[in-house]
């Protein structure tokens, strides 16, 4: 174990400044800001951009997703204490102390490759074009651990219909930020950074499918992936990569992180499967966090009903 | 006081409980809460951990002797030897107890299947026996050469420990790099002493042509 020694000037401005002084201080910088703009091209609406949340403050107008477990979530300490986010660290408590300082506005999502609508979509723009839902979905890591996380996203579909892949689109690729200033963990090449990753069209429109932007009911915290992240629950969660700032829709299968480190024993597919075995670790069962003894996983995580059919035809242990 | 009761009555006993600080420090955390979301997880890496460090810490002795010109080391040495041997042992019951909870199937099949375990189980393997020789009456019984050779058995063990790590970790591979660093140079120490010791080469050919 190596150890962290925060130095004096990691100190973040919400932990010295009150939470609600320190939202209200952001929040008037950026309405004076916009005032400003406004009033320099004249016309801007000001409805609605009032507030852009920092990480932990509150989601609003979030509604409740049939698509939620109904059991009992991890304890916000473990779900935000317990990471992994090679970005900020191999160690599983390397995010939460590392991530703090990472700026998450202004962000923009960069979608290119086969779609009518390409371009830069601001953040606060996507947050305000499409309809928040907790989904309250389980996690299955490949390491064989297990949370229950109350995710609040946007149906990754409801996205996709916005840019309008093209017909010939088959997959959408997917990179996390690259930037070794504010990423401490991508100063030493562990993985071949930016970390990408890939899903097959149907996947992504999948309903389960949820671009997730908080958890809690509240903004996303940095070590999990803020602003934006991928959720994808009947797959192992480094699929879900973190920190999005590009989708790019492609006809040829896309590159992914994990498989390029280490293509024996990790797939493009990712699917849960307890069946097929992984050289590492035993996929049979899973220590759900919290929990001492383990419990059977359960193949595509229990998401069998939504998903099994994308794989109809497929041998799952070729295709891992 | 003589010398030999100061190292009896005093420096070994304090050896010895500084020894027992991390199971110690890891039995304070486990109450306290302090191992993190995963204690399990965290308490048998906590044990892996110091079992390879003792290992080394055992392994260092020998050159540490030479280099520092202190023979009063070699009488530590059994007593870090077996906190070797003890840190490894509970890190395995974790594995058994805590983290497998005494499944012996997914236990067998993991040591058969997972080549890090199967690893770290030969390296475990290859300590028993030194463990159980370790007394003076073993040690009087097997005599000192047979013993010796024995012993020899711990560098397989400590590089298997090693290779061990380098196995588990997924991509980050510095800290079983600096675990083999060290290790390399306490063997590297052990093969240059024994070259100086050989009789040098002319002899050696001179040997040689003489059996042939
Ligand atoms: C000489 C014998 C051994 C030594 C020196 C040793 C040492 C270690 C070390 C240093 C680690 C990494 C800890 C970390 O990440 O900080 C580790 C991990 C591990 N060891 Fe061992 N070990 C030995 C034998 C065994 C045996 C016999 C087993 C089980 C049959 C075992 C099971 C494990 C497991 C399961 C992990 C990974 C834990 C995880 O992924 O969280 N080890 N060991």
């Amino acid at each position: 174990m190596l150890i962290k020694v925060r130095k004096p000037s990691d100190v973040l401005s919400s932990e010295i400044t009150p939470r609600s002084v320190y939202l209200d201080r952001r929040r008037f910088l950026q309405t004076a800001a916009v005032a400003g703009a406004g009033a320099a091209v004249g016309s801007l609406p000001l409805a609605g951009l009032a507030a852009t949340p920092g990480a932990g403050a509150k989601l609003e107008g979030v509604v409740k997703s049939p698509y939620s477990t109904g059991e009992e979530a991890t304890s916000r300490e473990s779900v935000t204490s317990y990471n992994n986010f090679y970005e900020f660290g191999t160690g599983k408590d390397d995010p939460a102390a590392n991530a703090g300082q990472m700026k998450t506005r202004p962000w923009t999502v960069v979608v290119d490759g086969h779609v009518a609508k390409p371009g830069s979509y601001d953040i606060d723009d996507i947050f305000k074009a499409h309809r928040l839902e907790e989904r309250i979905y389980r996690l299955r890591c490949v390491e064989a651990w297990s949370m229950v996380v109350p995710w609040v996203g946007i149906p990754m579909a409801d996205f996709l219909k916005r840019v309008e892949p093209t017909g010939s689109a088959r997959f959408v690729a997917f990179q996390t930020l690259l930037d070794p200033e504010q990423m401490p963990g991508q100063r030493r090449a562990v993985l071949d950074w930016p970390y990408v990753e890939g899903l097959r069209l149907d996947e992504a429109m999948n309903p389960l499918t949820l671009l997730g932007v908080g958890l809690y009911g509240e903004v996303m915290p940095n070590q999990n992936g803020a602003p934006i992240r991928l959720v994808t629950p009947w797959k192992y969660g480094f699929k879900s990569i973190k920190s999005i700032v590009r989708m790019t829709l492609t006809e040829e299968m896309p590159p992914t992180s994990w498989n390029k480190s280490q293509p024996r024993e990790y797939g493009f597919y990712a699917n849960v499967n307890p069946e097929v075995d992984h050289p590492r670790w035993s996929q049979k069962r899973e220590r759900r966090i919290g929990e001492f003894l383990k419990r059977d996983t359960l193949k595509y995580n229990g998401y069998g009903e939504e998903v099994a059919s994308l794989y109809a035809d497929m041998n799952l242990a070729k295709w891992f | 006081m003589t010398k030999e009761q100061r190292i009896r009555w005093i420096a070994k006993p304090l050896v010895f409980v500084l020894c027992l600080t991390p199971l110690m420090w890891l039995g304070w955390q486990a109450f306290a809460g302090g191992l993190g979301a995963n204690p399990i997880e965290a308490t048998n890496r906590f044990l892996g951990d110091w079992g390879l460090r003792f290992l080394l810490i055992s392994l260092a002795v020998t050159p540490l002797k030479a280099v520092l010109g202190l023979p009063v080391l070699m009488r530590f040495r059994r007593m870090l030897g077996l906190y070797a041997f003890f840190y490894v042992t509970l890190h395995l019951s974790s594995y058994i107890g805590l983290d497998q909870f005494f499944a012996w199937g997914e236990i067998w099949a993991d040591i058969v299947k997972r080549n890090y375990i199967t690893i770290g189980m030969t390296a475990f393997a290859l300590l028993v026996p030194l463990a159980l020789t370790s007394t003076k009456g073993m040690i009087k019984r097997l005599g000192g050469p047979r013993w010796k050779k024995l012993h020899m058995l711990v560098y397989p063990a400590a590089i298997l420990g090693v290779f061990h790590f380098f196995m588990m970790v997924k991509a980050d591979i510095r800290e079983p790099l600096i675990y083999a660093a060290v290790l390399a140079v306490l063997l590297g120490y052990r093969l240059v002493a024994r070259a100086r010791r050989r009789p040098p080469r002319p002899v050696r050919r001179a040997q040689r042509t003489q059996t042939a």
